[in-house]
């Protein structure tokens, strides 16, 4: 052989697919960390997910209501070929994947040892490793949909029979991991209890409204709600979801269409009735998270409202300064998923948000539209110091969380 | 600053599925040498995108819609189905993104591609130069 050629060395994972080892699919993501030192900073993700219907036969477990729960057994025992119990949802409309481009989103049938812990936390710790992540908030999948629930009081089983799932099976394998545990918001009366039952409970650090539901956040109804969610000095979160069968979304014949305008679409109504309403006014002690509509919605929210607002006041009475005053002051966004195609659109973005507090990264791991966190750190006209307070710093403020890196320990 | 470049041994010619790939680590950095319609390619395993690892994806044929002479649409399809100079591409498996295995190009936006390495075959073997 010419003494000029080496032999090259075949990488040792070739293919990457449903049964890759997390920290495999993400070893670009720690490299770039540990490259470039941030790998050692504060990294909070606020936003990442499991699919709970995995373990939907434990999670039925939980069910209070004890005629609910046997059915729930009998039907996960003997059914085949159904959803999940209970659950409303999409059933097959399901296409995140693009037709297998996108492995991760399929499922994660990565080989698991280890037994000591429930096999979520395995695949959390993973993916803490492979995105350089302290602490990640979890989030289930299919029940985003469950605003939708025909039945306010399987809403109400099934939401509270997930968070005790989370919190007594998973979370206490691993204190890294955290909740914003989900509201059964269709009742406000339930989703007080549920704060009450969840609020001191380890690892609980707020409560989540997922957004894909027609109930108005502005009602009357509520307002004991935020009042009991203010006291508690945790955030309340929206997170927002695609639902194809909203009739303003009927023409969109694409995924990619539908899922581009979904999940913004449900936390623009919920934002405008939240501000026009008041609601910052009247709960100034109350923090809002925005989850998952990315960031470009907002600029264009604060804009829309701002105008109108200019001409109609009398119609927003409660109000004292700009809509879009609230919206950088009292909300809080995260970035993901964050949209990086136009640099300039990017930078008003974030000046208009007010990013260096306001702002928190999310990664959403493991859907086909995640962000590392080298989304943030490679914005190039961001100084070290806000990548700092983006990536982990007011995340830690917003939640209570220590403001020291953890070590980023293996799997 | 002189690039001095490097001559690596991939593996044989029939080392290689058809489509098919090898990812090859050299020094830190990684590789995607593909195999298609006998011919040899050579793609740098970043995906302009996110920086993802765009050669271990998947093979996925260039998808069409199919227009008549009328402008009405008639549904997707794959790029001349059955001729071997049709477009074949290989799929970053974070995001999705596409990239005609020829050219390195995103089929949405030719501005948009992989950056390339060159390849040479010779007496059965394949060598990457990077």
């Amino acid at each position: 052989m010419d003494a000029n050629i080496k032999p090259g060395a075949a990488a040792p994972v070739q293919d990457l697919n449903t049964f890759t080892d997390t920290r495999d699919y993400l070893a670009k993501s720690s490299r770039h960390a540990k490259k470039h030192g941030y790998a050692d900073w504060l990294i909070v993700d606020c936003d990442a997910h499991h699919t709970e219907t995995v373990h939907w036969a434990e999670v039925v477990e939980h069910i209070s209501d004890p005629v609910i729960r046997d059915q729930a057994r009998m039907y996960q025992s003997e059914r085949i070929g159904a959803p999940p119990y209970g659950l409303n949802g999409d059933l097959g409309l399901r296409y995140q994947d693009v037709g297998g481009r996108i492995p991760h989103q399929s499922s994660m049938r990565e080989p698991v040892e280890d037994k000591s812990v429930h096999r979520d936390v395995t695949l959390s710790r993973r993916a803490m490793e492979g995105l350089a992540v302290d602490y990640m908030v979890v989030f289930p999948t299919p029940m985003l949909f469950i605003g939708m629930h025909p039945q306010v009081e399987m809403e109400i089983q099934l939401c509270n029979a997930y968070n005790r799932w989370l919190t007594q099976k998973v979370m206490p394998g691993d204190d890294r991991i955290k909740s914003l545990v989900v509201l059964p918001f269709n009742s406000p009366r339930e989703a007080m209890n549920t704060v009450d039952e969840f609020k001191d409970v380890p690892g609980v650090i707020g409560f989540t409204v997922t957004s894909t539901r027609y109930k108005p956040v502005h009602s009357n109804e509520y307002m004991p709600l935020y009042a009991k969610i203010q006291e508690t000095g945790k955030p309340i979160a929206f997170h927002a979801g695609y639902h194809w069968q909203d009739p303003s979304l009927a023409t969109v014949n694409s995924f990619l269409g539908m899922h581009s305008l979904g999940f913004t679409w449900c936390n623009i109504v919920h934002m405008t009735n939240w501000i026009l309403n008041g609601i910052p006014e009247r709960f100034p002690g109350l923090n809002s998270l925005w989850i998952e509509s990315g960031l470009a919605w907002i600029p264009f929210v604060m804009q829309r409202l701002d105008d109108q607002y200019l001409m109609r006041q009398s119609e927003a009475p409660l109000l004292k300064k700009m809509p879009s005053d609230y919206m950088r002051e009292s909300c809080f966004y995260s970035c993901q998923p964050m949209e990086k195609s136009s640099d300039v659109g990017l930078k008003a973005t974030l000046e208009m948000i007010k990013a260096e507090t306001q702002l928190l990264f999310a990664s959403d791991w493991p859907h086909f539209d995640f962000d590392s966190p080298r989304v943030i750190y490679d914005i190039p006209h961001l100084s070290e110091q806000q990548k700092k307070k983006i990536l982990g710093l007011n995340a830690a403020k917003l939640f209570g969380l220590p403001q020291t890196p953890r070590a980023k320990r293996a799997a | 600053m002189e690039v001095v470049l490097q001559t690596i041994r991939v593996g044989n010619v029939d080392d290689f599925e058809d489509p098919g790939k090898l990812i090859v680590s050299v020094d830190d950095e990684e590789y995607g040498i593909f195999c298609l319609g006998g011919e040899f390619f050579a793609w740098k395993n970043e995906c302009p995108h996110q920086g993802g690892p765009v050669c271990q994806g998947r093979f996925f044929r260039q998808v069409v819609e199919v227009i008549a002479e009328d402008k009405t649409s008639h549904g997707r399809d794959y790029e001349q189905d059955g001729d071997a100079r049709a477009r074949t591409n290989i799929v970053c498996p974070w995001h999705g993104m596409e990239f005609d295995i020829r050219t390195g190009q995103f089929p949405g936006n030719a501005a948009m591609a992989l950056q390339g390495a060159t390849v040479q075959v010779q007496g059965g073997e394949v060598f990457v130069v990077v």
